[in-house]
């Protein structure tokens, strides 16, 4: 029996959704109101598109809802933890816990940003799609979650020295 | 070579740059150490994000997110089926009666057990409270709460195993609850609630209360009644199991 191709994206979804609500509870239930919705509505998915961008929109969707429901306002997308220095060693080397806990102090959007174009590899054109947002927002948006994401390493040491090119 | 973008350093560690403007680029950062350093610092964290993200890929997926379209069930759907087996539960207690009673004791066996399924088979998170793996414990507790000796029937041989149970408030006191899972993650519930009066048995009954079908019986002072969103016939074939197992 081959696998509904939904199945095969779950480890993928779940990996998204665990780093999105930052709990795993939470993320569970993420996972599953998304594959819930999912299959409710596999019928209006269009064959030949993108499978997994159209799986994410879902999520980001719900995702969304979930917290809107929660805080009733959509600020907490933006919201970011303050930048303290996240290493725990003075190792010269990127550790990757303390990447992970750096991931997890950004905002909302930063951290989907970065998931989806990083993690995930999308193109910029599926992470638009996904987020439901032009290509040149995702631009905009990814230069600045990994300014961000640098200085919440670095602990804003380094955050002068991060200029943007034009 | 002022036309660099911070755009194109992006898409040079994403993989996302056109061959030729590639060149380009390269060319550029050997000439721009400070932008060179800081497109590979952003390279760097690609890569690290990965290592760390890449590792979860590989766990094991819970039974529940693999539910095949027909099998799952939305629990918002779940809830509202309980709510309405609730109601016309009360209500047709109510008719019948016709007087006001508290509304639980209008509940018959199968429509508390339907309901009591509704609610805890779709339960993701919490759907006992004592798991199967602690299956002495959790009969032992259940037993001296009821004030009778219970048994967890053993259905593994018919691909169900046991999720574990938990305590129940039912219209007469306390009420044990199994839950059993297949592999697909159709679940079966066990209701056994206590009974006053005369110790008497009954034959197997069916009530189909809405998508939920229930196999009840009594067996003494015990009420018994196995509940499933499954097909008649199969579930009377598991309900004999369970009677057999629990009058050896």
């Amino acid at each position: 029996m081959d696998e509904h191709p939904i199945i095969t994206h779950i480890p993928r979804l779940r990996r998204y959704a665990r780093a999105l609500a930052n709990d795993r509870y939470l993320a569970d239930d993420l996972i599953q109101d998304t594959l819930e919705r999912a299959w409710n509505k596999y019928h209006l998915w269009r064959p030949g598109s993108d499978l997994r961008a159209w799986l994410f929109a879902i999520m980001h969707n719900v995702f969304v809802n979930q917290m809107r429901g929660r805080r009733m306002d959509l600020e907490i997308l933006t919201d970011e933890l303050p930048i303290v220095a996240v290493r725990d060693t003075q190792s010269d080397g990127l550790e990757l816990a303390d990447l992970r806990r750096a991931l997890s102090r950004l905002s909302v959007e930063h951290r989907e940003i970065l998931l989806l174009v990083s993690v995930e590899q999308m193109k910029y054109e599926e992470v638009g799609d996904a987020l439901g947002i032009p290509v040149g927002t995702v631009m905009s948006r990814l230069s600045r979650a990994r300014e961000r994401l640098r200085q919440h390493l670095d602990g804003g040491a380094n955050a002068v020295s991060l200029k943007v090119i034009k | 070579m002022s036309d660099i973008t911070d755009e194109d350093l992006h898409r040079l560690i994403d993989g996302q740059l056109d061959l030729s403007r590639r060149e380009e680029v390269e060319t550029y950062l050997q000439q721009h150490p400070a932008d060179a350093e800081r497109t590979r610092l952003m390279a760097e964290l690609n890569a690290g994000l990965r290592a760390v993200y890449d590792a979860e890929l590989d766990e094991p997926v819970p039974t529940r997110f693999l539910l095949a379209p027909g099998i799952r069930k939305s629990r918002y759907r779940m809830v509202a089926m309980a709510a309405g087996l609730f109601v016309t539960g009360v209500l047709s207690g109510w008719m019948v009666r016709g007087t006001v009673i508290t509304p639980n004791l209008a509940l018959s066996l199968p429509r508390q057990a339907a309901i009591a399924h509704a609610v805890y088979a779709p339960e993701v998170r919490h759907p006992v409270e004592v798991e199967g793996k602690e299956e002495e414990h959790l009969v032992r507790w259940l037993s001296k709460r009821l004030g009778t000796d219970l048994k967890a029937p053993k259905l593994a041989a018919l691909g169900y195993e046991l999720v574990g149970g938990r305590l129940l408030s039912g219209p007469n006191g306390p009420v044990a609850h199994f839950m059993f899972q297949d592999s697909r993650g159709v679940r079966l519930t066990l209701y056994v609630s206590t009974r006053s009066g005369e110790p008497r048995e009954t034959a197997f009954r069916f009530s189909q209360e809405d998508r939920v079908s229930v196999f009840y019986w009594i067996d003494g002072r015990n009420g018994y009644a196995l509940s499933g969103e499954i097909g008649k016939d199969q579930l009377l074939g598991i309900a004999n199991v369970v009677y057999q197992q629990l009058n050896p």
